[in-house]
């Protein structure tokens, strides 16, 4: 129980923010039609994306004699970038279809 | 003002980039520009991260950073843009996956340095088994959508041995934690447990449901997003990560909702599996089949009033849109009104079927949705279903043993006659028989999509 005090005293900001966060989730994709559920999955795809920012810091803060942690951070990089420019490209290109529809 | 004051501010313009973009993508008009807002933030957000620091940093990593960078975006921008649109979930579902080793990685690199630390060890190892999972299963989704795994094994008791593997994972994970373990071996096992438990998860699961696999394991790779947040103290990674962890998951259970199945149903599936028996008694209500000419569906068609085309996976796999958009147009200059008649879930996703038909340009207003087009094929002469097979099965409103028994179905059997254009008499890809094609208004049109299309303007165009 102790543990549990302690996790959530140092972390009391992030906690809140997670909170609040799961509740503007749910609010942001309430009623979307389902035409879009492809488009928004692919969306929140490229999002997730932000997990590059982690990568950058550890490859960032890297110790440049040790080459294994280098050349993970080297992949983690590239893993997240793939994400994030492919993720966002990739929705682009849906959208943009849809865009495309001569209106009557 | 100081660097740190201004990437606190980069992060929170960020995140809310990432909200509105969100919001945006949920209605069609705004959905391109929320695209580009949230790509605009996640630039800022990475670019911020890079250039707005402190410490002095060795110039290799420099380099090593700014390589990974540009290969990561040559590649994924490449495969973004070339890749077939009928391939686009399994892209989704390998960009997912990306995201999710991303942070396995960072985890495993943690480890070492916050080992024994219990705090800061809880996210350490939610990140790397969240990550992992999310990585070994998008991957097993690609290879089962991409056509390179098409069984769906299914070991004895997969359901008792894959919540067994599950509880070890995350009992090895706690254990690891909480006793302060410091040896970083024991990161790799639990790395591996949790691997193998995302490729035993999703492989058992039948191909109809792998969009909600996909849409599961992407808020996955949120939430593992979100643990390296509560690890470096990140306000942009924790924002964006939870954000989609929890509209994913919502999302997840509408596109559920849209099939009429629930979340427990897919995940812990009776598909395919409970089907044994249903499929034999489909069977036995089987009859035989009729053929019909091309030559013979293009005067039925000439003559009709009404025509509604039933696009399924097929017509895309066979790159049939344009010519099918060829013939639609034909038809309706000599006076038949056409219409397309979508499934919430036609193609392999929600919605994939009118990024499909938009591309080959049909008019945004022939898309009918289900609900609006039920109603009306009591009025229709014709219904052309092109590669189309479970989202008109009958057996999802009268057989209660049918695995799709419950999923809202489009009500074709109401029309005057109904040609179904298929390969051969394989069944759909939920892998169950269809006592539409043995009734006696339906005819059975064989041959490739887009051959058969062409054939059917062809003959159109010379009467």
């Amino acid at each position: 129980m102790e543990h549990i005090f302690t996790f959530f005293s140092s972390h009391q900001q992030m906690i809140f923010m997670l909170i609040l966060m799961v509740f503007v989730g749910i609010e942001v994709i309430g009623h979307v039609p389902s035409v879009l559920h492809t488009p928004l999955m692919s969306g929140a795809n490229a999002i997730h994306g932000v997990v590059i920012v982690g990568a950058i810091l550890v490859l960032l803060n890297a110790d440049v004699n040790k080459p294994l942690t280098l050349v993970f951070g080297f992949i983690a990089v590239i893993l997240g970038t793939l994400n994030v420019v492919g993720g966002f490209v990739v929705t682009d290109r849906m959208l943009e279809m849809f865009k495309k529809k001569p209106k009557k | 003002m100081n660097s740190t004051l201004l990437l606190d501010i980069i992060y929170l313009v960020a995140s809310v980039t990432f909200i509105l973009g969100l919001k945006m993508l949920s209605k069609p008009e705004s959905a391109r520009n929320g695209n580009l807002i949230a790509a605009a933030g996640m630039t800022a957000a990475i670019l911020g991260t890079i250039f707005l620091r402190n410490n002095q940093i060795p110039s290799i990593i420099y380099i090593l950073l700014f390589a990974a960078i540009a290969i990561g975006t040559i590649i994924g921008w490449m495969t973004a843009k070339k890749v077939k649109m009928t391939a686009m979930p399994q892209l989704v579902s390998i960009f997912n996956g990306m995201g999710g080793g991303c942070a396995a990685l960072i985890s495993l690199m943690e480890f070492p340095e916050h080992a024994g630390h219990m705090k800061l060890m809880i996210t350490v190892m939610a990140g790397l088994v969240i990550g992992s999972v999310s990585f070994s299963g998008s991957v097993v989704a690609f290879l089962k959508l991409n056509g390179n795994l098409n069984s769906n094994p299914r070991i004895p008791f997969y359901n008792v041995i894959n919540a067994l593997i599950l509880v070890a994972t995350l009992g090895f994970a706690a254990y690891i934690s909480f006793a302060g373990v410091k040896d970083m071996n024991m990161g790799v096992i639990a790395l591996a447990m949790a691997l193998l438990y995302g490729v035993m998860f999703v492989l058992p699961i039948g191909g109809a449901d792998m969009p909600v696999v996909i849409s599961l394991l992407n808020s996955f790779t949120g939430l593992a997003a979100a643990a390296g947040g509560f690890l470096y103290h990140n306000e942009v990674m924790l924002t964006g990560g939870i954000l989609v962890g929890s509209a994913g998951t919502l999302l997840t259970v509408a596109m559920c909702e849209g099939m009429n199945r629930s979340l427990f149903s897919v995940v812990f599936g009776a598909f395919g599996a409970g089907s044994a028996a249903a499929a034999a008694g489909t069977s036995a209500t089987g009859g035989t089949i009729k053929d019909i000419s091309v030559a013979d569906t293009a005067v039925l068609m000439n003559y009709a009033k009404k025509v509604v085309i039933v696009p399924g996976y097929g017509l895309a796999v066979a790159q049939a849109q344009h010519v099918m958009h060829e013939l639609e147009a034909l038809l309706e200059e000599r006076g038949v009104e056409v219409s397309y008649a979508i499934h919430p879930v036609a193609g392999r996703m929600p919605g994939h079927m009118n990024v499909l038909l938009a591309e080959s340009n049909v008019d945004y207003a022939k898309l009918k949705e289900m609900d609006d087009i039920n109603p009306q094929f009591d009025t229709t002469d014709v219904v052309l279903i092109v590669g189309a097979n479970d989202v008109v099965n009958p057996a999802a409103k009268t057989n209660p043993q049918s695995p799709i028994y419950g999923m809202p179905i489009l009500e074709v059997e109401r029309a005057k006659s109904i040609i179904v254009n298929k390969r051969s008499m394989n069944a759909g890809y939920a892998g169950i028989d269809n006592e539409l094609f043995y009734q006696p208004k339906t005819s059975m049109l064989f041959g490739d999509a887009k051959k058969v299309v062409t054939d059917l303007v062809a003959e159109l165009k010379s009467m």
